[in-house]
């Protein structure tokens, strides 16, 4: 194997502007993404467990249709389908008007894809609160909203958090998905600079080591949520 | 009018394009089982340090996009064999080491699932570790995680359309380019949206039978 490393080429400009502004946009969608996703995921969550069985039922169709069509398939229609499909006032504005175009699509197919594993992961955490915990709070007079507001959500998001966790992982990694349709965030970045210069190793290194640390970042999060979260018994 | 002709006209070019996506998922789910075993056999014959390297490896190929591993391998392999090779070849490298850290992990849990007098109790009939676990372990691990072996390939299935960005034509590329020069993205995507849907919800309800059937 035949390299010229070059690893001073990182910090040399714009290569090094590149990565960080790469970094930002990654960031800043997965954030976008996932403030969207987090209470859509919980209400169509909530719908899962449901009595009523068209609840159930659409609920249900809302969760398939997101979780079994490639992301990447996802973020084409809202780009290139969606627009089409809106009154025409709207789809123009969509196109023309809006402000970075590429960034609020790529957030919106971001945050419904996610919203979609959310559910299901919320489900599980609802489901997986013992029923007697339900039925306590409705001897002590609760309504169905008060019971789960007050008793059986916090019980489980303290069991989901592990996996809430792995989700936001998941967010920050799909946000890549968006150097499809054109915005710059950190994969593409390094991609170009790969182009423009040759060094892979250092460019797509780089970006590497930026995805580590946001990992290892969120995972100290999480340990740290964990604990101050933590009730004196068991949950 | 939307006009679906368009995807009778390019039927074949649209199988082959979905052809590619199943070879590239069966070839990742072998190459990703045989790296997972072969990360779990390093995991429990070594010591610390293998243990440690196994750790790592697994960590970074979970923490970073598998977009990222496709543009890692896109642009190594032909450096390290010192001759180019197509598209194909690095995306079965990649596909086959990252989804040979997600598979390592599967199994880890399906060993953890294992109670430990099974080892102990095949130890003590006077077989060997390496024999305890080729004849008592390995086989129930395997047999708990089947179901969570299949939904991750139905995921890898999903992913092989990010081959796209190294323009190999998988199921949702040939769609893309039909899409484009008949300038039709509507009809087209929609066609693709369903097809993916259709594959991914009787694969998940298969899946779901074969968890009920186990549980039996």
């Amino acid at each position: 194997m035949n390299y010229q490393w070059n690893w001073g080429l990182l910090l040399k400009e714009p290569y090094a502007g590149w990565l960080l502004t790469g970094l930002g946009w990654t960031v800043a969608l997965s954030i976008a993404g996932w403030l969207i996703a987090l209470p859509l995921g919980t209400t169509i969550g909530i719908a899962r467990t449901s009595s009523s069985r068209w609840v159930l039922g659409l609920s249900g169709f809302y969760v398939s249709v997101f979780r079994n069509i490639p992301l990447l398939l996802q973020m084409f229609v809202w780009f290139f389908v969606v627009p089409e499909l809106l009154p025409a006032r709207l789809g123009l504005w969509f196109k023309r008007d809006l402000p970075n175009p590429e960034f609020w699509t790529a957030v919106l197919a971001l945050a419904f894809y996610t919203s979609g594993r959310l559910a299901e992961l919320f489900r599980a955490g609802l489901q997986a609160v013992p029923r007697g915990q339900r039925m306590a709070a409705d001897a002590t007079g609760m309504n169905r909203a008060q019971a789960l507001r007050y008793i059986v959500m916090p019980q489980a998001l303290r069991i989901i958090l592990p996996p809430l966790t792995s989700e936001f992982m998941s967010i920050v990694k799909n946000s890549s998905l968006a150097l499809t349709i054109g915005v710059l965030e950190l994969t593409a970045q390094s991609r170009q600079i790969e182009n423009f210069t040759f060094h892979g190793f250092e460019a797509f290194g780089a970006a590497t080591a930026f995805y580590v640390l946001v990992a290892l970042v969120l995972n100290l999060v999480m340990v740290c949520l964990q604990r101050t979260l933590a009730l004196p018994v068991a949950v | 009018m939307p006009d679906y002709s368009l995807i009778l006209r390019n039927a074949s070019f649209l199988f082959d394009g979905l052809l590619l996506s199943l070879t590239l998922t069966l070839v990742g789910v072998i190459g990703g089982l045989a790296v997972g075993t072969a990360l779990t056999l390093v995991r429990q014959f070594t010591g610390v340090i293998g243990n440690r390297v196994v750790d790592a490896y697994v960590f970074v190929f979970r923490a970073i996009p598998l977009l990222l591993v496709i543009f890692w391998f896109y642009f190594m392999v032909p450096l390290i064999l010192g001759r180019p090779v197509g598209a194909w070849t690095s995306a079965i490298v990649a596909f086959t080491l990252f989804e040979g850290a997600y598979y390592s992990e599967i199994l880890r849990a399906g060993l953890k699932s294992v109670r430990a007098g099974q080892l102990n109790a095949a130890l003590a009939s006077g077989m060997s570790r390496a024999q305890a676990l080729r004849y008592v372990i390995f086989p129930q691990a395997f047999a708990a995680v089947i179901p969570i072996f299949l939904t991750q390939a139905i995921i890898l299935f999903q992913d092989t359309s990010l081959v796209f960005v190294v323009s190999l034509h998988d199921f949702l590329t040939a769609t893309t380019i039909i899409a484009n020069r008949d300038g039709r993205l509507i009809e087209a995507y929609a066609f693709a949206c369903l097809v993916y849907y259709l594959i991914c919800l009787a694969a998940t309800a298969g899946v779901e039978k074969l968890k009920r059937t186990f549980a039996r």
